[in-house]
């Protein structure tokens, strides 16, 4: 029985249907991270662009290859591209409703994030390695 | 509730809904709170343009040149401009969430004031990195 001398509810009776104990808080925790990781980041990203803003090729080549800014370019883009998608993930669970409508958003929203992830990866590495 | 909600096929008829945003007077907090949702999906698609940016740089000068000269339009600067306003917005409105999951700022002055600073810490910042931006060209 509970703990609670209130309820004649045992503990499973109270907990069940409420989600799981285990991973339920993954996706809130990562969001927390994500955040705190891309305040930084952030930073460090709009004063890199700052110093592309205008700039023509050769110094945008110059300083895209070189290893602090790719290295910092890397950061924010996985933290954010995994930050948006659980954002996103969080709008859609929100507002699409019905399960069909809702896996087909969840998918849409992931691909979308991995492809634009992997876009934004594959052509900072190939700035400095090519 | 005397009973806990059961999720079987018993439970069809039509429940009371609960008041939706339609029902309640736009208060400031309200207002930025879908403001941070709205931001955050701004910047969702804004990735396309950084993606976009970050190809064209890899792929070479032709390309880059087609990406910068879009970027420095008058409606690519328009998009640009409202990316950094959608970036600081939220950025300065996770800060707020954060102040939240510590435990402060949640009383009537408090949020109130956190949310005004939002809004003008977010426009501010936009206008000092543009600023910042003509100057050092």
């Amino acid at each position: 029985m509970s703990d609670n001398p209130r309820t004649l509810h045992d503990d499973m009776r109270r907990v069940r249907y409420l989600g799981s104990a285990r991973s339920g808080t993954t996706r809130a925790w990562h969001m927390r991270l994500t955040s705190l990781a891309l305040v930084p980041l952030t930073i460090g990203f709009v004063w890199l662009l700052l110093a592309l803003a205008g700039r023509p090729y050769a110094e945008v080549y110059g300083v895209l290859s070189r290893p602090l800014p790719s290295i910092l370019m890397l950061l924010v883009v996985l933290a954010g591209i995994y930050h948006m998608q659980l954002g996103m993930r969080a709008i859609i669970e929100d507002y699409v409703h019905g399960t069909q409508p809702r896996d087909w958003a969840l998918a849409a929203n992931l691909f979308f994030c991995v492809a634009v992830g992997m876009a934004c990866v594959y052509s900072v590495l190939r700035l400095s390695f090519v | 509730m005397a009973e806990a909600p059961r999720h079987g096929a018993a439970v069809r008829h039509q429940r009371p809904l609960s008041p939706h945003l339609q029902i309640y007077r736009p208060m400031l907090t309200m207002m930025m709170s879908i403001l941070h949702r709205i931001t955050g999906m701004a910047l969702y698609a804004g990735t396309l343009l950084l993606a976009w940016f970050l190809i064209a740089a890899a792929a070479g000068p032709r390309a880059f040149g087609v990406a910068s000269g879009f970027m420095g339009s008058w409606f690519g600067l328009l998009i640009l401009f409202g990316f950094s306003w959608a970036l600081f917005h939220h950025l300065l409105g996770g800060i707020r969430h954060f102040i939240w999951d510590a435990g402060y700022g949640m009383d009537h002055p408090a949020r109130e004031y956190l949310a005004q600073a939002t809004l003008a810490g977010g426009l501010g910042l936009t206008l000092v990195v543009w600023i910042l931006a003509f100057v050092i060209r």
